[in-house]
Formats: C-alpha cells, sequence, structure tokens
C-alpha cells in the first residue's frame, strides 16, 4: 500500500485505531485467501482491490469529490445504484463485516443486536473507515428494527436519507416504493445538484444491469462440477461488487470469467460436497463460514444472500420514455428482492428450491447473524420444505468473533458426513 | 512380516472435554476399552493413551484408528477424525441395533441425533453454555458437597424445587441460596436434575422423535437419572454401561472402512 496517511488525516480518521485494522486485515486475507490453491489468475485484481482498500480507492473517491462529484454509502441492496450513478454520484456499499468495529458499536448500541448493525455503527463512532468518511451522505432503510434505529444515532454523526422500504408485496406498497424513489430523486438532486433525466438513468439502468450480468455469469459458471472458482472468491468478487467502479468491476469480472470458461474444460469431478449458504449477508471481510466449509472436504457453489444471488438476479428493464416510466421499472425490479423482513416471503423459498436444483447441492447452510431475528424466524419456514424434499439443511447462527469456530467447524464436519 | 497377514486392531478414540474413551475391536469384537479422564491437555492424554494401548499388547503399526471428540485433532497417530456425532450414532446403532434419537450428554455439550438404518439423518448440539451438560450437574453436585452419583440417587427421593436459571453460574448462586434457606437437599438435587431434563426436553421437541430413545455419555450408568429423564419425557430412555463409550466404539467400527 503506498503512502496515505495525508489523505486520512484528511479525512479525520482516528490514525492509530486505524493502524490496528490496517494491520489485521492482511494477516486475515493472506491466510484465508492466499493459502487457497490454484486460484485463478485473474482473482490478482481482486487480491489487489482489497491490498488497497484503504488506499487507491479512497483516492479514487476523493479525486471525485475534488471534481465536485459526491460520495453515498448504502447498507442495502434495496437501494437503487441507479439513481446515485444518475447524478454523477459514487455510490459505495459500506463494509461492516470485522469483529474490529463491534466494541466501539456497543458503546452506543446494545449488545444483543445483529453484528452487522453494530459494526457499522461502531466504524462511525471509531473513525476508522476511510469509506464512512469520504461519504457526504448516507442513506438508509427501514428493513429490519436494528437498522431503522440505528440511523437515528448514525444522524448524529452524518447526514442520513432514509428510504421507508414496504415490508409487504402488495400493489399499493410498489406504488409506495415508487414514491420513495421519487424522494430518494429530490434528495440526489440537491445534494449533488444533478437532474435525473431518461437520459443519465438509462445509461445507469444499462450499466448496473451490465453489472448484474457480469456477476450471473459467474455464478453460472459455478454450476459447474465441480465449481471452476472457490466459494471463498466468488464471495470476495461480491463484497468487492458493493464499492468498487461499476465499469472497471464489470470488465474485470468478465475477465475472471473469461479464464473460468477455459478452466472449466478439463475439471474433473473432485467428489467435494456441493453447498449452497442462505441467509443473511456477508460484508467485507466477513469469510468465517466460507473459510471453514472450504476448509473441509466441500465447496460452496453459492450465496442465497444479498452479497450473492439478492444482489445480481433480475434486471431493470429500460423501456419507457419518461423518468416516471423508468421509476417503475426500478420500483418493480426492486421490489422482487426476496428479504426476510418482508411479510410473508415465499418467494425466498421457491427461489432456494429452484437454485438448490440448478447448481446441484448437496445441501445448505442457513447462515444466521446472531440477533437477526427475520432471518431466524423464516428458518422455520425454509426448513419445513427443505425437508419435504429431502434437501439436507443446517442452521448456524453465530458473529463476527472466532470464539465458536472449532464448534462450527464440528458441526459443518458432522454435516457433511451427514449428507 | 507383511502387513495384512496379522490380525488388525480397529481403534476409536474419543477425547471429548471430561473424559477420553477408547475402544480396541478386532475383526469380530470388542477387545476391551479403557477410559481416562482427558485433564488440560488433550496432547498429554493422547500421548498417555498410545501408551496403554502399547502397554495392552497393541501393535499400532497394525492398527486403525480413528479419532473423534472434541480433541479428536491432538491424536496425530489416527488415520483419521471423524466427528463425535457420527461416530456416537453409529456406537449408538451397534448397541442397540435400532432407529433411534441419540441424546448424547457431553461434558461440554449435548447433542441429539437422529439415527435411521445406522445413519445420521438430522443432529442438534447445544453447545453454546454450560446449561444441559455434564459440566452443569459436576458444578452442582460441588455446590451440594455430594458425588455426582449421591446426587442422582438423592433426587429421586426428592420434591422438585424450580431452579429458574439457565445459566449456570446464576443457578449455582441459586442452589446457594435454597442451601441457606434450609430446603432439602434431596430437593434441591431433584431440582439440578429436572432442570438439566428440561433442557434437554425443550431440545428434543424441536428435534423431533424417531425410533427409540438412547442415552449415551457419562450420565448412563446413573440409573435414577435414566428412570428420571424417562419419566419427565414420558417415554422410556434405554441406555447400556457401554453407552459411555458409544463414541469410541462408533470411531473403531468406522476404522473398518480405511
Ligand atoms: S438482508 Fe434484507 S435488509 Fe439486509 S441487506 Fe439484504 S435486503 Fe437489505
Ligand atoms: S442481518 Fe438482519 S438484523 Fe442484521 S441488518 Fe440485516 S436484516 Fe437487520
Amino acid at each position: 500500500m503506498g503512502d496515505y496517511t495525508k489523505m486520512w488525516e484528511s479525512l479525520n480518521i482516528d490514525l492509530e485505531k486505524h493502524d490496528i485494522l490496517c494491520e489485521a486485515l492482511p494477516v486475515q486475507f493472506t491466510d484465508t485467501y492466499l493459502t487457497q490453491n490454484n486460484r485463478p489468475e485473474a482473482m490478482n485484481y481482486f487480491n489487489f482491490v482489497v491490498a488497497e482498500i484503504h488506499g487507491a480507492r479512497i483516492l479514487e473517491l476523493e479525486n471525485h469529490k475534488k471534481n465536485g462529484g459526491k460520495v453515498v454509502g448504502t447498507f442495502c441492496v434495496f437501494v437503487p445504484d441507479e439513481i446515485i450513478l444518475a447524478t454523477n454520484a459514487i455510490s459505495v456499499g459500506l463494509c461492516s463485516g470485522s469483529q474490529f468495529w463491534i466494541e466501539d458499536g456497543e458503546k452506543v448500541l446494545p449488545r444483543n443486536i445483529c453484528p452487522l448493525v453494530k459494526a457499522f455503527t461502531g466504524a462511525k463512532v471509531s473513525q476508522t473507515c476511510p469509506y464512512f468518511q469520504s461519504c457526504d451522505m448516507i442513506v438508509g432503510e427501514t428493513t429490519c428494527d436494528a437498522k431503522k434505529k440505528a440511523w437515528e444515532i448514525m444522524n448524529d454523526y452524518m447526514p442520513v436519507h432514509v428510504m421507508e422500504l414496504p415490508q409487504m408485496k402488495r400493489d399499493k406498497n410498489i406504488e409506495q416504493w415508487k414514491d420513495e424513489i421519487k424522494l430518494f430523486i429530490d434528495k440526489m438532486e440537491e445534494l449533488t445538484g444533478n437532474k435525473v433525466t431518461v437520459d443519465n438513468l438509462k445509461n445507469s439502468i444499462e450499466l448496473m444491469n451490465r453489472k448484474r450480468r457480469a456477476l450471473k455469469h459467474l455464478y453460472d459458471l459455478r454450476k459447474h462440477i465441480p465449481s471452476p472458482i472457490s466459494g471463498l472468491d466468488a464471495l470476495l468478487v461480491s463484497q468487492v461488487a458493493f464499492s468498487d467502479d461499476p465499469l472497471r468491476f464489470i470488465e474485470r469480472t468478465e475477465e475472471l470469467c473469461k479464464e473460468l470458461e477455459e478452466r472449466v474444460k478439463d475439471l474433473k469431478p473432485n467428489g467435494k460436497k456441493r453447498i449452497m449458504v442462505t441467509g443473511t449477508p456477508m460484508a467485507l471481510p466477513n469469510w468465517k463460514l466460507h473459510k471453514i466449509v472450504e476448509n473441509l472436504d466441500a465447496e460452496i457453489v453459492l450465496e442465497e444472500t444479498c452479497t450473492g444471488t439478492r444482489y445480481f438476479e433480475n434486471e431493470v428493464s429500460t423501456d419507457g420514455n419518461t423518468v416516471d416510466d423508468l421509476i417503475d421499472n426500478l420500483a418493480i425490479r426492486y421490489m422482487d428482492i426476496n428479504c426476510a423482513c418482508f411479510t410473508p416471503n415465499e418467494g425466498r423459498v421457491e427461489d432456494i428450491l429452484k437454485y438448490a436444483d440448478e447448481y446441484n447441492v448437496d445441501g445448505v447452510i442457513y447462515y444466521n447473524l446472531s440477533f437477526c431475528h427475520t432471518y431466524s424466524i423464516e428458518h422455520e419456514r425454509v426448513s419445513k420444505v427443505l425437508k419435504e424434499k429431502n434437501i439436507p439443511l443446517l442452521k448456524i447462527e453465530t458473529d463476527y468473533s472466532e470464539e465458536d469456530e472449532g464448534q462450527i467447524k464440528t458441526r459443518v464436519e458432522a454435516f457433511l458426513e451427514m449428507i | 512380516m507383511i502387513k495384512g497377514m496379522i490380525a488388525l486392531n480397529y481403534i476409536g478414540i474419543d477425547i471429548g472435554s471430561t473424559a477420553s474413551k477408547v475402544t480396541v475391536f478386532d475383526d469380530e469384537r470388542i477387545r476391551f476399552n479403557l477410559l481416562m479422564p482427558t485433564g488440560w491437555n488433550s496432547v498429554e492424554t493422547s500421548k498417555k493413551i498410545k501408551s496403554s494401548l502399547i502397554e495392552n499388547g497393541i501393535d499400532l503399526e497394525h492398527s486403525k484408528i480413528i479419532a473423534t471428540g472434541y480433541g479428536r485433532v491432538a491424536v496425530p497417530y489416527a488415520d483419521k477424525t471423524i466427528t463425535e456425532i457420527t461416530c456416537h450414532a453409529k456406537g449408538a446403532y451397534y448397541l442397540a441395533k435400532e432407529d433411534l434419537t441419540v441424546i448424547d450428554i457431553g461434558g461440554q455439550d449435548t447433542k441429539i441425533i437422529t439415527v435411521q438404518n445406522g445413519d445420521v439423518t438430522n443432529f442438534t448440539m447445544n453447545d453454546k453454555c454450560a446449561a444441559g451438560t455434564g459440566r452443569f450437574i459436576e458444578l452442582m453436585a460441588n455446590t451440594l458437597n455430594l458425588t455426582i452419583e449421591d446426587l442422582s440417587k438423592l433426587a429421586l427421593e426428592g420434591e422438585n424445587v424450580k431452579i429458574n436459571s439457565m445459566c449456570t453460574v446464576f443457578a449455582e448462586s441459586e442452589v446457594i441460596s435454597l442451601i441457606a434457606n434450609g430446603t432439602k437437599r434431596e430437593d434441591i438435587a431433584r431440582g439440578v436434575l429436572n432442570s438439566i431434563i428440561n433442557r434437554i426436553k425443550g431440545m428434543l421437541s424441536k428435534h423431533g422423535l424417531i425410533g427409540t430413545i438412547y442415552l449415551t455419555g457419562g450420565l448412563c450408568e446413573l440409573n435414577p437419572f435414566v428412570e428420571l429423564l424417562s419419566k419427565e419425557l414420558g417415554e422410556e430412555v434405554k441406555t447400556s454401561p457401554m453407552a459411555r463409550f458409544a463414541g469410541s466404539i462408533g470411531g473403531a467400527l468406522l476404522a473398518k472402512n480405511i
């Protein structure tokens, strides 16, 4: 990494604390990633992104801001990046997957809430995340209770715009979401001074669709037996998607896919158990479950999570001649995401069954961040349906700490022995 | 001599959090079992096991060894490790020879394992806290100044007092104040066992019951406990003195496949 101290200073980063974070990440990354055998060449780009996570990309954000652009942070796959891009702002999905921030998060939040919420709050409170420090605004949503109330606290530290996400999927809820997108457009226009037009919105929709297609392509390749890429590597690509420059990300992911296309030609079945992970998001650098599973005799072949299929499935239509038409298209696509915050959420169960078949999985691991109630409750439904279909399911409820890794390993190992 | 000409030994080594169990099979039957405390250091225990195997005339060169239990990685001379869940299931099936719901009360965790046609089809594990584990009984027995055996005998004579706390640390203070209040020891003992049984009941109702209930782990020889467990669950609980070796028996049986 280059010397970014000056830049970090100007971003008001707590340098001393930040140093501790910067020391820990490379160790964790090396341990988890660089010990894998036979990785695709094209993963080098993604290694580089991680190595420069607080450097090169932040510099890009800063330069963008120097040229009058804005940077907006998001936390949920419901927030339409298309609007942010249309106003010439950069969207960064904020990582909140590190144990490092939990302690600071717990200074202002109760302990018994989801680690993701504690981590992003802690990152802001401790001023150690340069992305947060770069953001002109963050966009929250009313998904789960933990997030909904955390925005009030975050608002003490930086401007927050909250989108009211409906909790059901009736026609009137889709109308509500359209209104929310309109309000978001107003907000972004006010922040950036740029108008959303049919042209720039169509362009950004197309760009995002390309990004979705690239990820879908990568996931389709994982359907091959065996998968030409480890679950860990694929997860990293999904995670990087949230903060990288979209165009460059698309190119690099397509490059990776090209390499994988070649690989699958002479891959022979390796007997590894094929696992689907379903559940809560895994924000960078949360690689805990994947690492445990793939150090055993198994490969993760897809994530039915927000750092997986929920991020890229379904494209936004570009049909229409007015901004309103395009807003309709956006609302329809986004309201098609099957998050457990909705009731009912039958679509998710259908997705899981469909993927189980398409990806030829031997078993499913239900990944539940501790204290995420919506997903935890939904486990019951998922488990019933999977039982009927004879698809083995294991629930793992955990946070970011390392303490329970041994126990999780035993469970996963027993699960693999069973299936 | 050419390997394969002498009879092989099949050995299962189950290093649990409190006790370590070893089972040695020949082609036909169990030759012998060993039991020893695990102590602080699984590596030391595994060395000790090695020397007692040798003392017992076992030629490790002509043995297939599977290690299981929480210390399974601490056995460098094992050919393979398999989790205690699979091993317990195999062992219990060997002892009972029917479809089972195995309840294994270990030193640090409690497991419920469904075994159908000799294979694991489902399992649940409580490993987050000591409530409902062997450690809980041990601590409570200590507080009452009793051995585990005496505690379980006394419990049969007592009336249940409710111990409210699920957490072992708080339950201990509850027991201390019960003692201070002059509550009869047999009543407290009954309360202690009931608290574990309730925990198991909860796990079991979530997990679902298939076949016969079979108890493995260190508590299988405590007849009063088994009696109470059957009564509270409303189902007969089977077990055998050999059931504490279920994990090592299962390991030894699985060693035949390597
Ligand atoms: S799980 Fe739900 S609330 Fe969380 S990021 Fe995904 S869509 Fe948003
Ligand atoms: S994982 Fe669950 S609790 Fe955590 S932020 Fe997402 S929806 Fe909320």
